[in-house]
């Protein structure tokens, strides 16, 4: 079992490939594996509760041992409140990240 | 050594910058440097597995572009050089691209497959 | 402490990926981790030392008024903290005309990448799109 960061920079509304990290992070959760999908930038913008055929229910429903976090600074960039998150996602920072970063053998994913 | 995977995804940028894809020749570099690399195009680059690619002709005011990118040659030498390539196979289906079209050598996985290729190395450059 | 190789692509200012790499270093040498910085491609040009800030005719604001760091004084505030090693890929910089840059940034390639990476706790790849 191995340990990875997947860090999802995009959004579905942007890109042609939407379910791609979310899609990865059920397979690797379902091998076994220890997965954290932390999302900032864009990548926050299927946190908002009321986004049309978001990935992210779909995702815990799927994998509910995924660990869901998104960048405080992301959301707060964006006007998006802790108050109307998508159920399961936790607000994280980038000191977290960085702790998620140096574990020691994880294995990480920009996207 | 660490293995790595190179994850390409991006894909035709590079053509009057290094006559190269910028991540392909990367790739490369690293194999030659001793590094233990295998390389995964999905997404838009599985389309630098089709053979048959021809980038000549720019010419911008009377300076001509003489060489060429060659990708698909580059992804036959990387495969020469020992570096493992795959491609996903539902990436090439959805573009219209069949198996015959693809560089010889190339290794075909799932979708299914990513989780499995990326759990068989060390460490991801999901560039 | 750990040692993290984070390898860049994006110029600056066109991605929010040049800001969010620039909190995780600066977070991570907060915690006393080490840094490696591999500047490929377009990323070359964040260390550029003639890069200068501008007044906003838009907000009517003058140089003083927006107070706005380049990325070149960010890059060179990480660098201050001894706990940061910058390379930027010399080919890249060669075709791009972006040899005159900061103290502490240094000239390599990618075998520079791989020895980071097989050296350090953890290698953190940041493409371009």
């Amino acid at each position: 079992m191995a340990q990875y960061v997947l860090i999802e920079s995009r959004d579905p509304f942007e890109y042609g490939d939407p379910l791609y990290i979310y899609d990865l992070a059920g397979d690797l959760s379902a091998k076994g594996n220890d997965v954290t999908l932390f999302l900032v930038q864009n990548g926050v913008l299927t946190t908002r509760n009321g986004v049309k055929d978001n990935p992210l229910p779909k995702l815990r429903q799927k994998a509910p041992g995924v660990s869901v976090h998104a960048d405080d600074f992301s959301l707060r960039e964006r006007g998006i409140s802790a108050a109307n998150l998508v159920e399961g996602v936790s607000v994280s920072n980038i000191d977290s990240l960085v702790d998620l970063l140096v574990q020691d053998g994880a294995k990480i994913v920009w996207h | 050594m660490a293995s790595i995977l190179s994850v390409v995804e991006r894909a035709y940028h590079g053509t009057i910058e290094e006559q190269d894809d910028t991540i392909l020749w990367l790739s490369h570099m690293i194999k030659n440097a001793g590094g233990d690399i295998s390389l995964l195009l999905r997404g838009n680059a599985v389309n630098y597995a089709v053979l048959g690619q021809d980038a000549t002709g720019l010419s911008f005011g009377d300076v001509k572009l003489e060489v060429a990118p060659t990708l698909d040659k580059d992804v036959e030498n990387l495969i020469s050089a020992g570096v493992t390539t795959y491609v996903v196979q539902e990436d090439l289906e959805e573009r219209g691209i069949k198996h015959e079209e693809v560089a010889k050598g190339i290794s075909m996985i799932g979708r299914a497959q990513v989780a499995d290729l990326f759990d068989s190395h060390d460490s991801i450059w999901h560039w | 402490m750990a040692t993290l190789t984070i390898a860049l692509m994006d110029s600056p200012y066109e991605s929010g990926t040049t800001t969010t790499a620039l909190r995780i270093i600066d977070a991570a040498v907060r915690k006393g981790h080490r840094v490696n910085v591999f500047a490929y491609e377009g990323a070359v040009n964040l260390t550029m030392a003639d890069q200068k800030p501008h007044p906003n005719p838009v907000k009517g604001t003058s140089v003083e008024d927006q107070h706005h760091p380049t990325t070149s004084e960010w890059v060179a505030g990480v660098l201050k903290t001894e706990l940061v090693d910058w390379i930027n890929c010399g080919l890249c910089v060669d075709e791009r005309g972006a040899g005159n840059w900061i103290e502490g940034a240094r000239r390599g390639g990618p075998p520079d990448l791989l020895k980071w990476s097989n050296e350090s706790d953890n290698t953190l790849i940041i493409g371009t799109r």
